[in-house]
């Protein structure tokens, strides 16, 4: 994570006793709410884990004392929601369906957007740009209907191409957003003695603008991606049955009508839908931070 | 063609001469479908659910005018009563809960503690995953008959009690627990990077000048940050503003209709029962709530960035 230098110590000017009392104090604190936010995490792997009859015995929250492979072998492939039993494999194929083509796209026309919004700026840009911006606080809610009217008329309803548009459409604003506010850091006079040379609009892009970019590219993806892959709303209103991306299922799945609840196959099932993200935040965390504080305040 | 231009002389002038007009529009040009689509994703599509809220809609949209019809009968209906009281009541305590956890997972973290990335990384793993999966997971641990109940019960505190999100009145807590347990990391991260940019030189002015901790933390580093409560403030009023799969992965609603929030109430206007006209109104109501936390702060950051720049 970034390395930032606590410039002081809070317990210096105390002596060496308190100074040790309060520094196992905040180790407790920190080590309670640690479990805390980990408790579902664990119990959720453990159980993916267990066999369904010492779950119902035992309970969630107990040490396993069985070992199987049934809950990930089932909810992957032959576990059964209303009537069909193919487990979750092709929703998560489904998100991958959405999410990977989605990602790519507003991310490289933010990529192109932001260069034009920051390097190529014209009267009214920036006016322009504002009212982009305000998509980001748009709520899903509003775009129900008109979303429903428009997939219906291009005959993509019930599609994942149709919530590969919405996610584009939706996406752009932020994508935009994250990489002008990063280009605008880049010295305009960069660009100006590119121009002399007499490099064109694309020349620049490609020659000085995408060789800098990496660090804004990361952040970008990892943003929609997580965020497309997390949706819920519009995967719910706008997929059924077997088209459902994953979010959609596992809801489906664990407000199934049947009183037995197969919490082995639900553990892994749930797992399957996390893994993605969860992935790309161990190995990109810092990443994925980056976005979260910009996507927040700016 | 091409060749034929080129060889008369005077032509090329003026071939360059649009070139350089084309090519110094090309940005512009290649914006458009963005504005285009931004514009319509914006505007449109917000007149468009709002003109369907001033309509006849039903199960299908209608354009026959009925003026505020639905936002008066919308106050009236006790669903949407209970809807935006739960708004109320779960973004209060959500986002005072994550901000207390927040600031002070922050305040502990910067101590100096071993293994700061780590305890970071525990902390704001919740945000990377899908409410549907969270909320999912905590509905089994509330579930009386499987998770922390059961527990209890077999640890052999039989009495024990704790059945929240089957409980008309207590479910809602049990969505204000599992929101601050998602955010409070996220409060966290931000408030840290607020503390560490502080100036130093002040705290070790205060140090010197025989301060303790707790009072720098009160007097100087707190209120040093003020601007960043305010945003993480807004962002969790967003936040709860927009709760939608965190109830419907919780309680689905439920029991009942006790935890229904706005949102859901909008989904199952539109979807489930097909009253259109009514969903939209909900809908405004929720871009409503929105503006009347994002307009002030906007106009806030401006007037702040404004005075920093007349102060240098």
């Amino acid at each position: 994570m970034a390395s930032v230098t606590a410039g002081y110590d809070p317990f210096a000017t105390s002596g060496a006793w308190r100074r040790s009392r309060a520094k196992i104090g905040v180790y407790i604190v920190l080590a309670v709410f640690a479990a805390w936010y980990l408790l579902p995490l664990v119990v959720v792997i453990l159980n993916s884990f267990r066999k369904l009859p010492e779950i119902a015995a035992n309970g969630l929250i107990a040490w396993p004392e069985s070992f199987s492979f049934d809950g990930w072998t089932q909810a992957w492939g032959t576990y059964c929601v209303g009537g069909t039993c193919e487990g979750m494999k092709r929703n998560f194929y489904n998100s991958l369906a959405m999410t990977i083509p989605a990602t790519i796209i507003s991310t490289a026309i933010g990529a192109v957007n932001g260069y034009i919004l920051s390097k190529w700026r014209f009267r009214g840009s920036e006016i322009l740009f504002t009212c982009m911006l305000l998509g980001v606080f748009m709520p899903g809610q509003i775009a129900l209907m008109p979303w429903a009217f428009i997939l219906g008329k291009l005959g993509l309803t019930n599609s994942t191409s149709g919530l590969v548009l919405i996610h584009v459409v939706q996406g752009i604003s932020f994508t935009t957003l994250f990489c002008r506010n990063y280009y605008l850091n880049i010295p305009d006079d960069l660009i100006k003695a590119a121009r002399i040379d007499g490099a064109g609009f694309w020349r620049i892009f490609r020659k000085i603008i995408l060789p800098l970019s990496p660090p804004i590219l990361i952040v970008t993806v990892i943003w929609q991606f997580t965020g497309i892959w997390n949706e819920f709303l519009y995967a719910v209103v706008f997929s059924s049955g077997r088209g459902q991306p994953i979010t959609a299922a596992l809801i489906a799945l664990s407000t199934n009508g049947t009183n037995v609840r197969n919490y082995d196959v639900m553990s892994a099932a749930v797992l399957i839908g996390a893994l993605p993200p969860l992935l790309i935040y161990f190995f990109g965390g810092r990443y994925f931070i980056r976005g979260l504080t910009q996507g927040a305040i700016k | 063609m091409q060749s034929t231009v080129s060889m008369t002389g005077a032509l090329p002038q003026s071939r360059s001469d649009w070139r350089e007009r084309a090519s110094a529009a090309l940005p512009f040009v290649i914006l458009i479908p963005s504005l285009i689509v931004s514009f319509i994703y914006v505007f449109v599509f917000t007149g468009w659910t709002l003109y369907i809220s001033l309509s006849n809609s039903s199960l299908l949209p209608s354009y026959g005018y009925v003026g505020f019809e639905h936002y008066a009968a919308i106050w009236q209906n006790r669903r949407w009563n209970i809807a935006y009281t739960n708004l109320f009541t779960f973004g209060v305590l959500y986002v005072i809960g994550t901000m207390a956890i927040g600031l002070l997972l922050a305040i502990m973290i910067d101590q100096r503690v071993r293994g700061e990335a780590a305890w970071r990384t525990i902390y704001l793993y919740p945000l990377a995953v899908s409410f549907v999966v969270t909320g999912t997971v905590w509905s089994w641990l509330f579930n009386p008959g499987s998770g922390i109940e059961f527990l209890v019960h077999r640890m052999g505190f039989t009495g024990f009690e704790f059945s929240w999100t089957t409980n008309r009145k207590l479910a809602i807590y049990a969505i204000v627990i599992t929101g601050i347990w998602q955010a409070s990391g996220f409060a966290m991260a931000l408030f840290l990077a607020g503390l560490r940019s502080v100036d130093q030189d002040l705290i070790k002015a205060a140090q010197i000048d025989g301060a303790g901790m707790a009072r720098i933390y009160r007097r100087i580093i707190i209120p040093a940050i003020g601007p960043i409560f305010i945003a993480v403030i807004v962002v969790l009023l967003q936040f709860a503003i927009k709760t939608f799969d965190l109830a419907v992965a919780l309680t689905q609603g439920g029991p009942g209709i006790a935890t229904t929030f706005p949102a859901i109430y909008v989904y199952d206007l539109m979807f489930q029962r097909g009253q259109i006209a009514e969903g939209a109104t909900a809908a405004i109501m929720i871009l409503l709530a929105l503006s009347v936390v994002l307009l002030p702060y906007a106009l806030w950051t401006v007037w702040r960035r404004r005075k920093e720049a007349r102060h240098g």
